[in-house]
């Protein structure tokens, strides 16, 4: 079923009604949606609240120093797909890497959605060395605009390890002092979304809870220490591994071409971080179509985890063929 | 084949203005990276530009003292649009730096899995990133439904679209303007109290490209899927290593069975839509294959038999100098050097860039004189365009059969003459051709892929050992052009590594000589209708694809220098 609600007007629910969708058929869509982000059936009533919200959320979209792969993986989100969900569940009105309007005429996109409440995403650390001068968008450093743009949001979803960590450029010796946003915006309510770059789904579930959170007055959802939602980054990887059983039983690959890689056995020797990284690749896994479950994931591949989704991954991870010390 | 051929209508040029004053565009949206373009326009037409990247990162100084396996993860985070090409790059510099032989089977992998990229790229380049220079979203509101039908089913026999379809994308999009959130078509250069002129498709051809804008939103999650299957996913894929590839799982006939159900999906995409579609826009916007080109090309070829012969490359690699497709010339790395004089970086010395000295010295965001964070590369003191453009230049000047059969088809289709490829038209139409050529044959990588494990020859991985000092070189020619990385080993920890990328070729800045870069060039005498919504601008920059990020020379933070590189 496609569902397509919001619009900005009131009376949802009655359109959908209008257009044969029973109110049924409309929250088996949720439950779709609350399974494919591993949020349970319960989670459905949230997301029907945050869908049929009588106003579009804004959502404004900021890229610091980054590699877009972040934007691209929103890109192949299939629950909702992503014209579902920028044109009907939020209103995205600043965001480099698909809006239409370019230059000024952008710029003034930016501040005319700062004038309503907003969410904010922020894809990309923030340089900090010699005042922000090495990144700039619009002739104001990055800093500059996440100054002007985060202290004012509902709240701020730093999505992939850039935003939440730093990220590659923060990697020693981080040449132009790149940090996370949490760092440089301590009293923002940031919610961490790592991964380099996440699964999309960890953002979907992130976007509808916060808009369940400043829409509907619910609580924030549960964060562990890093700030990171427990619902996603609850297990490390190698609890929920389909290769768990032969770490358990010694059966390790040795090599790439060993007849015991062929086989399918245990990475670890080969380097594997799955250990020691919170994240939902073996259940979620990458690019989804329509129900949701991804096709593949590095271990399935046959390659060893690189803990894309723990702070500073890229030092403390690597040598990533290499046993962890 | 009517909705391609639009001499019922009367032809229609972009409109002149009698503008004269600055226009600068900054961010440049749509691409990769961040961009500012910085123009000066006199009497309707630019009589000046700086192309200005506003990033600098620095992931070459990062990988000093580190783990040679560990460059391709690094390296791949340089781009998260063109993923999986610097992973690819940096895998086979470290091949061939501790001179690995990959298996056969590991070699049509990387290829099946980068044509993937391409399909991918390309697609979404051409809906995502380029449509909306071209397509009036509002004005499709305005069209007949049952006319948008008839039009787009008349450019492929295998359409079946319906009004009803047509009908279901204006009401989408009425309700999304009646909301007054525009979202991401806030302030679209089409949209405004006065009509953009710049925009002249006919109603039904905008409502045709918006519907199939969205449906391609759909069909780049399968053809990213596909690239998962053998990539483990996508952005940024997880499977290559040094001296082959690790997914024994993908050769599982379900595997290989559900990686062509997708890709042919894909492909169907591409020959009915993709390629229908972009002739049918061209079409409409002829004037644009007089309106952007450059003058010299270079690509390294891609898709390769044997890893360590760049002639063994299905894409032949290869120079072509002053427009003149009459001779090609093979690739020297010895002539490329790399220009600062127009950079934020001390000096006005070009040298190789494996023997240049790199010191940052920002000056202003309006400093006429060093303007980017990027170098300016230029090969035998000339800047040259690579991409798709060049890539399929070489090819039909080389005679490369299937490239030449789609430059004459489209050529035809057009009823425009080679010399149209010179344009911003032609380098978005030649990324169409590139697309089709591979798309055509990436049957035969993976035929050979399963022909070889039916026949017992299931290897993927060549064992190897770490040298104490090595160098090596990787190329690839990526979506957007010529890529390379180099790559010096000493104790068995990288010493050195540098990335010469596409973007610094295609969108840097003036060099030492004062010449143009590429995007520069090609932006010289463009008209300007609106200074207000210079969607012109946008036109030509996006038909290069640009990726900025990858694009940013690095430096030393400590002691401002690079290493020196022995030249090949």
């Amino acid at each position: 079923m496609k569902v397509s609600v919001g619009h900005g007007l009131a009376g949802a629910e009655k359109r959908l009604e209008e257009r044969g969708i029973s109110r049924r058929d409309f929250m088996k869509f949720c439950g779709t949606i609350a399974a494919a982000m591993g949020m349970g059936p319960a989670f459905a009533p949230q997301i029907a609240a945050a869908l049929t919200a009588d106003n579009r959320p804004s959502v404004i979209w900021l890229h610091n120093a980054e590699c877009t792969g972040c934007s691209e993986s929103i890109l192949r989100t299939a629950a909702p797909y992503i014209d579902a969900l920028i044109l009907d569940v939020i209103s995205l009105e600043y965001q480099e890497t698909i809006m239409a309007a370019a230059g000024e005429m952008a710029e003034k996109a930016l501040h005319d959605a700062m004038k309503k409440p907003y969410l904010c995403v922020v894809e990309g650390a923030i340089p900090m060395k010699d005042g922000g001068i090495y990144g700039k968008v619009g002739g104001h450093t990055m800093l500059d605009i996440c100054k002007k743009v985060i202290p004012g949001a509902l709240a701020t979803i730093a999505y992939g390890t850039c935003a939440t960590y730093g990220g590659v450029q923060a990697a020693k010796p981080n040449p132009t002092d790149a940090k996370g946003v949490s760092d440089v915006f301590p009293k923002a309510t940031v919610i961490n979304v790592p991964g380099c770059p996440p699964n999309p789904a960890n953002l979907v579930g992130t976007v509808l809870a916060a808009i369940d959170t400043v829409v509907n007055k619910k609580p924030l959802p549960k964060l562990d220490d890093l700030k990171r939602p427990l619902a996603f980054f609850g297990e490390t990887v190698h609890d929920k591994c389909e290769r768990l059983p032969h770490f358990e039983k010694d059966e390790f690959a040795p090599s790439f071409n060993s007849a015991e890689a062929k086989k399918g056995w245990c990475l670890y020797k080969l380097g594997c971080k799955g250990p020691y990284t919170y994240n939902n690749c073996p259940t979620k896994k990458f690019n989804p179509l329509d129900k949701g479950v991804g096709v593949n994931w590095p271990v399935q591949a046959g390659h060893p985890c690189i803990g894309c989704s723990e702070p500073m991954f890229w030092d403390t991870m690597s040598p990533f063929y290499e046993e962890q010390k | 084949m009517s909705g391609s051929k639009p001499q019922a209508a009367p032809v229609k040029v972009t409109p002149k203005s009698t503008y004269s004053g600055p226009v600068i565009v900054d961010p440049v949206t749509r691409i990769e990276g961040h961009l500012r373009i910085d123009a000066t326009v006199e009497n309707g037409k630019i009589v000046d530009v700086r192309s200005s990247s506003q990033l600098f990162r620095g992931l070459e100084i990062i990988l000093k003292g580190r783990d040679p396996r560990d460059a391709q993860h690094f390296t791949q985070r340089a781009c998260g649009v063109c993923t999986y090409v610097h992973a690819l790059a940096s895998t086979r510099a470290v091949d061939n730096a501790v001179k690995v032989k990959i298996p056969k089977n590991a070699t049509l992998m990387r290829n099946l899995v980068m044509g993937s990229q391409f399909l991918h790229d390309h697609i979404v380049h051409f809906y995502h990133l380029h449509a909306l220079d071209w397509v009036n979203v509002a004005n499709a509101l305005k069209a007949d439904p049952a006319k948008t039908a008839a039009l787009s089913n008349s450019l492929s026999p295998n359409r079946k679209e319906t009004a009803a379809q047509f009908k279901a994308v204006q009401d989408k999009v009425g309700a999304l303007i009646a909301s007054g959130k525009l979202g991401i078509f806030t302030n679209a250069y089409f949209l405004g109290a006065k009509k953009n002129e710049a925009y002249y498709l006919p109603a039904e051809a905008d409502l045709m490209a918006t519907k199939h804008y969205l449906d391609a939103l759909h069909m780049q999650v399968k053809a990213a899927r596909a690239m998962a299957i053998f990539g483990a996913k996508n952005p940024h894929t997880q499977f290559t290593v040094v001296g082959g590839v690790t997914n024994y799982d993908a050769l599982k006939p379900e595997r290989i069975a559900e990686y062509k159900a997708l890709t042919d999906e894909v492909i169907g995409f591409i020959k009915d839509f993709y390629i229908p579609d972009l002739l049918a826009v061209a079409g409409f916007y002829k004037d644009w294959a007089s309106i952007g080109g450059t003058t010299n090309f270079m690509s390294f070829g891609e898709f390769p038999t044997d890893e360590y012969n760049l002639d063994s490359r299905f894409f032949q690699p290869g120079i072509i100098m002053k427009r003149n497709i009459k001779k090609v010339d093979a690739v020297d790395p010895s002539l490329i050097q790399e220009h600062v004089k127009h950079s934020w970086y001390v000096g006005d010395q070009a040298h190789h860039p494996y023997q240049g000295v790199t010191e940052p010295k920002y000056t202003d965001l309006n400093d006429k004189d060093r303007y980017s964070w990027m170098k300016a590369p230029r090969y035998n003191g000339e800047a040259m365009e690579t991409g798709p453009l060049a890539t399929v230049l070489v090819a039909y000047a080389k005679g490369h059969k299937p490239t030449v059969d789609a430059v004459n088809f489209v050529l035809a289709k057009l009823g425009v003459g080679a010399d149209a490829l010179f344009s911003t038209l032609g380098r978005t139409a030649a990324r169409g051709i590139e697309t089709l050529v591979i798309a055509n044959q990436m049957q035969t990588w993976l035929d050979a892929l399963v022909g070889n494990v039916k026949g017992g020859d299931s290897e993927l991985y060549t064992p190897w050992k770490m040298p104490d000092e090595a160098e090596g070189v990787g190329f690839v020619q990526a979506p957007r052009g010529a890529l390379s990385h180099w790559i010096k080993i000493k104790k068995g920890k990288i010493e050195n590594f540098q990335l010469v990328v596409p973007s610094t070729w295609s969108l840097g800045p003036r060099c030492a000589a004062g010449k143009l870069g590429p995007v520069e060039e090609a932006l010289m005498g463009t008209p300007i209708f609106d200074p207000e919504r210079p969607v012109e601008i946008l036109r030509t920059v996006h038909s290069f694809d640009p990726c900025i990020a990858c694009g940013v020379h690095v430096l030393d933070a400590k002691t401002g220098k690079t290493a020196s590189f022995k030249v090949l």
